[in-house]
């Protein structure tokens, strides 16, 4: 182990790892919705590592984009391979994102102390949409045009400078090539340097104020509260033994390990089955006018954003009022960012909360994959109807949850984990 | 080494003054960045006027050209179309063209100079779809048998780019400046007398 010593005393390695791994408390409950976290990473890999593969035969022009997506698809060796394996990453990261994000909400787990942890978890969300939507607009089909200038276009609603702004993000009067060039350069250098840093900082802010559980009762007790033979049995770095009694923890590395290794072997066979048997997924992970290279001069006659972004989608769509609706649309993002604050409550987990609190999280879940599979589809007068109602349910989650959780009636909390 | 005591106020002064300065060159090298992401000369170029010729365009026809890389619609409009204008108004959101989103010489009903005419920015004011064009049956209501409709967002426009009310799009649809140079061309982009 002189090798070992050597790097030690030249850069804080096994010190490292001990802390953030091998005796790194994390509570012995976990269950099935605390696999997200670590396939997100994984996924974050793989589309790191397909998109450079990617990029080495992607030609970021308005001439040859469309050509070179075919080239990769037809001529590439493996290149249909990494595409698939990169627009499948796309659908999947949002998949467990949002179980992430719904985890969080279940368990209050971005309650204090965790505030700012969960702010850089949306600050991610939030640069993971522009990630993709930039990415989207790189096979330079029907739909990446139209769905781009969509976008584009909702800064146009700010008032006196969205004409010019939209110019600016743009460089050009209409979507071209200039726009395809920069959203290349940020898709692939400037927002995956920006993910990787969040991620770093999400990660950093976690371990410093500990996971949260299932029953959202913490597992860190004050100095000298639980006596020695009631404290967990292994051995964890001194940095949170020195301040807390530790209990119903185990260390990450090898007991989470393990259990992900086995959630990311089921995960990994659900995505194989998508990138060989399904890798559009019936249009939904890639749209049929995608298929047709971009025609500034016809929109396809229907235009939906892929699936990840509907609901919010069906928002702008359900308002009648351009600027109110793209308010809306970002007001739905801000919301959940301010939930911390929202939520005053005296219990985390929605075990210990109140039926109402539970029909309400209920409710919201519902009306946001009921907006998500209307955002997809053309709007019809009954089915903007039905998005109207889910809006005000969707922003009627928070409103009343403030009002609510101030004086909420909960079950009496345990002293510890209850499994 | 001086042992004078500390001067806590120069101290904050200098600390100040050196923020200032610096902060502001941060913003002057910002320029740079923030002035890239405008349309290049390249792109202020191809903004140039387009010739149309007109001349062989039937009664209720289309012509799409590309002006600044957006289409452009040309349609020459029949008398039918043009009696259905006055029809609409009271459906419309702004009949009266009061929004600027045309030129002075085309703030009429027909929105165009010449009524059989008419020439616009084939984009939604929405969010940018290209709206479809019904010579007929736009079925909208009675005697209006003509118009625009959009299906990305269902905004929908009568003959002369007019916006109706109750749909997402705000405002008429944008007529360009254009001027006929004689009776078989139109030039979309510029104003007539304009350099």
């Amino acid at each position: 182990m002189s090798l070992m010593n050597w790097i030690d005393k030249r850069i804080p390695f096994s010190n490292t790892m001990k802390l953030h791994v091998t005796e790194y408390p994390a509570p012995k409950n976990f269950n099935f919705w605390y696999l997200m976290g670590s396939l997100a990473i994984v996924v974050l890999v793989n589309q790191i590592v397909t998109g450079i593969w990617l990029t080495m035969s992607y030609n970021p022009s308005a001439e040859g984009a469309f050509a070179s997506v075919e080239y990769i698809m037809r001529d590439v060796e493996y290149g249909w391979l990494l595409r698939y394996m990169h627009s499948t990453g796309a659908s999947a990261f949002f998949v467990v994102v949002y179980l992430h994000m719904f985890r969080g909400l279940m368990y209050g787990s971005y309650q204090k102390p965790r505030e700012l942890l969960w702010i850089f978890g949306m600050l991610i969300f939030l640069v993971l949409m522009a990630e993709a939507f930039m990415g989207y607009l790189l096979p330079w089909g029907q739909m990446s045009y139209w769905g781009a200038q969509v976008i584009i276009s909702l800064f146009g609603a700010i008032p006196i400078i969205g004409d010019d702004l939209t110019t600016w993000i743009r460089g050009d009067y209409v979507i071209s090539g200039a726009t395809l060039n920069r959203f290349f350069a940020l898709h692939v250098i400037a927002l995956p340097l920006v993910l990787v840093i969040l991620v770093f900082l999400h990660l950093i802010a976690l371990h410093e104020v500990g996971s949260n559980n299932p029953d959202g009762i913490d597992i860190k007790k004050p100095k000298g509260s639980v006596p020695e033979e009631e404290q967990a049995k292994f051995k964890f770095h001194e940095r949170y033994t020195n301040k807390y009694d530790i209990v119903d923890a185990i260390p990450f590395h090898p007991y989470y390990t393990v259990k992900d290794i086995v959630g990311l072997v089921v995960f990994l066979i659900l995505c194989s089955l998508v990138i060989f048997y399904a890798p559009t997924m019936g249009g939904f992970f890639l749209e049929p006018p995608n298929f047709q290279a971009a025609d500034p001069m016809v929109t396809p006659e229907h235009i939906a954003p892929v699936w990840y972004f509907t609901p919010f989608y069906a928002i702008l769509r359900a308002v009648p009022d351009k600027l109110t609706g793209v308010i809306l649309m970002f007001g739905a993002i801000v919301m959940l960012a301010l939930i911390p604050w929202l939520d005053r409550a005296k219990a985390r987990s929605v075990r210990y909360r109140s039926t109402l609190h539970k029909v309400n999280l209920t409710q919201f879940a519902i009306s946001f994959v009921i907006l998500g599979y209307l955002g997809a589809m053309p709007a019809t007068d009954l089915y903007t109807f039905i998005a109207r109602v889910c809006t005000i349910l969707y922003f009627g989650f928070f409103i009343a949850l403030f009002f609510y959780s101030k004086n909420e009636k909960i079950k009496p909390l345990p002293e510890r984990l209850t499994k | 080494m001086s042992n004078a005591p500390v001067d806590k106020g120069r101290r904050r002064f200098l600390t100040v003054a050196t923020s200032v300065v610096g902060g502001a060159g941060v913003v002057g090298a910002a320029v740079p960045f923030i002035a890239s992401w405008n349309p290049s000369a390249k792109a202020r170029i191809a903004g140039a006027p387009v010739e149309v010729k007109i001349d062989k365009i039937e009664p209720g026809q289309l012509v799409r050209v590309e002006w600044r890389g957006a289409p452009v619609w040309v349609i020459r409009r029949t008398q039918e179309m043009l009696d259905s204008l006055p029809l609409a108004d009271s459906r419309l959101r702004d009949p009266e063209s009061n929004e600027p989103q045309q030129p002075e010489y085309a703030k009429n009903q027909h929105r165009s100079i010449n009524p059989e005419w008419f020439i616009a920015v084939g984009i939604c004011t929405h969010l940018g779809c290209s709206p479809q064009y019904f010579e007929r049956n736009f079925g909208i209501a009675e005697g209006i048998d003509s118009g625009f409709f959009c299906a990305c967002h269902g905004s929908r426009f009568d003959i002369a780019g007019r916006v109706f009310q109750g749909v997402p799009a705000p405002s008429n649809l944008v007529v360009p400046p254009h001027y006929f140079i004689d009776d078989e061309t139109v030039l979309v982009g510029e104003e007539e007398g304009a350099a």
